[in-house]
């Protein structure tokens, strides 16, 4: 199977200028197109082990990645996203053009996707069994996915849970990890092998970086996981790691308030919702030390078995 | 002109689908997505029996299409049990227009359509009383500016939109179905005095099927804006094709159209479907709407105009020309609107006078 490493760097950069890169992430294809040599370089390392289609073919998503025209190119210069010809998002400045490539990405499946129920939240897997961790941001969701990923765990997510609206089980979408400030040097000493994105300073969120999923998550994109726990975290300096349980009824509304299109799902939303947490142990879960967070996840499949 | 659009060929010939390509339904699904008709687009697979053949991604791609549907309907059933509510202090009937009117009397017009406004009619006289009722249940007045007001409250035929406080539901509030300041207007009382009772949805009326036909039909072709264009036509299509089996339906029409005044906008109605569209009009009903035609040359320039801002709105449509048509109408859409004098100054207040929108983030 082709893959983004496997085209090479100037066919990479002709598909992106050309016809567009028809991208396969988890069960989506999205076709890329962009002039930008800052995005062809980051996609090709942060996307080097993604499937690649032929050129034609039914794309699910049609996004575009330019620069600025006339002077603003040398004055200030932006990325503009545009989705088939439509501009959903206001600019932004170049040097967060990887940024908005996640963003518009995490976009176009969390406003159009519905056949799953799209929860806000980080999945991963061991074992076959899957952890959902839904948080707002600022609760160190991603930091305590990265280094789990990091420990063993598979990425399903980072961003999007996806739970089939049929068997209420998890189809994986591994795409990079987003990092926010602090996060970013914790995670690089956490995990000195694993690759990362250069940090673009002043995004709304802050300094980003992002983490490359491993191949080994990108390869089993296919293998679809069953829940077994929603795990609610919020890092705080200095706490020790500790599980409470959270009863069903409010477990169910947590995460009816994390799901992008529960209300638009209608009844199949509250019902998705609803096996989901029968299906599964809840906690809230806070934690301090990266790794003895992860020792508690290990206590979970442990338990389980 | 370039040959026919996909979506244009799907529109006219719902079972074509059937022999479409990958590549071919990559560029369909694109086009019917930019006109939002992609839910519409789906409806007709169904209704042709074709669903089940077509592949599995597209069948994916228009179920998506389609959940975003249902949960508009739920959202226009609701919110139209609410404003029936806030209506019936004042007695008045609900007489629904455009696509709400579709979507609750369950015409086949309303199948995949989605809009962000309920449109209803009111008399006018009685327009302070529904504006009052609206706001005591929640929908507050939008366009504060004290030049917007006038502009809505002196020369429009409807109240500047009322949007609901908490689910910013949007209802213009009409009492014409054109400005006070066009040329041509089309008496209300007589569209109100026609209007029908929607069977089994107590209370609820739709205006009578020719007038909604010419409702239709005057709002697409003295609009300024063409994004949802071809989506319009394709409810005027479906509008026709529904009530043209009822054969006196299509005796009525033209001569409805003389007696509102109305006669140019179904004759445009009736070029364009039945070019675009293939809209099976009888000859004679084309022959008595072609008296609303204007002469041949302004008729040419018509053709040029509306035969691009009708296509598609998406860039494997657009032709050289395309932009400067669209350009072209939304000029004449204002021009039609009121009278030049006032045009000129309306125009130069919003350019220069008016407090600019703040910029969406």
């Amino acid at each position: 199977m082709l893959t983004v490493a496997g085209l090479g760097r100037d066919e990479l950069v002709a598909r992106l200028r050309g016809p567009g890169l028809r991208l396969r992430t988890g069960p989506f294809v999205t076709c890329v197109k962009s002039p930008l040599a800052l995005l062809a370089e980051t996609l090709g390392t942060m996307y080097a082990d993604y499937p690649v289609l032929g050129e034609g073919g039914l794309a699910d998503f049609h996004v575009a990645l330019s620069g600025s025209r006339g002077l603003r190119r040398l004055l200030r210069p932006q990325v503009h996203f545009h989705y088939d010809g439509m501009a959903p998002f206001q600019p932004l400045p170049l040097d967060q053009t990887f940024p908005m490539f996640e963003w518009a990405m995490n976009w176009c499946v969390s406003s159009q996707a519905h056949s799953w129920l799209v929860i806000h939240a980080a999945v991963i897997e061991k074992g076959g069994v899957a952890a959902i961790l839904p948080a707002p941001p600022g609760s160190g969701k991603s930091t305590l996915c990265a280094a789990l990923v990091n420990r063993g765990w598979r990425l399903l997510s980072d961003e999007l849970t996806l739970v089939r609206l049929d068997d209420g089980n998890i189809d994986p979408l591994p795409r990079p990890v987003s990092l926010k400030n602090a996060s970013i040097g914790i995670l690089r000493e956490y995990a000195p092998q694993a690759i990362f994105t250069r940090p673009v300073a002043d995004t709304v969120k802050g300094t980003v970086a992002h983490m490359r999923a491993s191949s080994d998550s990108v390869a089993r994109a296919g293998d679809a996981a069953s829940p077994a726990w929603i795990v609610f975290p919020q890092w705080r300096a200095g706490a020790l790691a500790e599980l409470t349980p959270v009863a069903p009824a409010r477990a169910h509304m947590r995460l009816a308030g994390n799901a992008f299109n529960y209300s638009l799902l209608g009844a199949a939303g509250f019902e998705a919702v609803a096996r989901l947490v029968g299906a599964v142990r809840t906690y809230d879960f806070c934690y301090g030390v990266l790794d003895d967070a992860v020792a508690v996840f290990e206590r979970l499949l442990l338990e389980r078995a | 002109m370039k040959e026919m659009p996909l979506l244009l060929r799907a529109l006219r010939a719902p079972a074509c689908m059937a022999r479409l390509s990958e590549d071919e339904w990559d560029l369909l699904l694109r086009q019917a997505l930019a006109s939002n008709l992609a839910a519409t687009l789906g409806l007709l697979a169904e209704e042709a029996g074709i669903s089940a053949a077509l592949p599995a991604r597209v069948r994916r791609r228009l179920a998506w299409s389609r959940t975003v549907w249902e949960r508009h309907l739920r959202a226009v059933a609701f919110e139209l049990r609410q404003i029936q509510k806030a209506l019936r202090d004042t007695g008045l009937p609900l007489i629904l227009l455009k696509g709400a009117a579709y979507t609750a009397a369950g015409l086949p017009a309303g199948g995949g359509r989605l809009f962000s406004d309920v449109d209803i009619l009111v008399p006018k006289e009685r327009l302070a009383d529904v504006e009052s009722v609206l706001m005591l249940h929640g929908w507050a007045g939008s366009h504060h500016d004290e030049y917007d007001q006038r502009y809505y409250r002196e020369w429009m035929h409807e109240l500047p939109p009322m949007q609901h406080v908490r689910r910013a539901s949007v209802i213009d509030v009409h009492h014409a179905i054109l400005p006070e300041t066009a040329a041509v207007r089309p008496d209300p009382a007589r569209l109100r005095a026609g209007a029908r009772a929607i069977p089994g949805r107590d209370g609820y009326y739709t205006l009578a099927p020719c007038d909604m036909v010419l409702h239709s039909a005057v709002h697409l072709f003295s609009e300024g804006e063409y994004h949802h264009g071809l989506r319009d036509l394709f409810d005027l299509h479906r509008l026709l094709c529904h009530f043209g089996a009822d054969p006196g339906f299509w005796a009525a029409l033209p001569a409805r159209a003389r007696e509102l005044e109305l006669a140019r906008p179904l004759c445009y109605a009736l070029r364009y479907c039945t070019r675009l569209l293939g809209t099976p009009v009888p000859a004679g009903v084309l022959d008595a709407a072609r008296a609303g035609a204007p002469n041949p040359a302004l008729l040419a320039l018509m053709d040029a105009l509306f035969l691009r801002a009708l296509q598609p709105p998406h860039p494997s449509c657009a032709d050289a020309f395309g932009a400067a048509a669209r350009a072209a109408l939304y000029i004449r859409g204002n021009w039609l609107r009121m009278p030049p004098l006032m045009l000129s100054r309306h125009l130069f207040h919003k350019a220069f006078l008016s407090p600019k929108a703040e910029p969406a983030q």
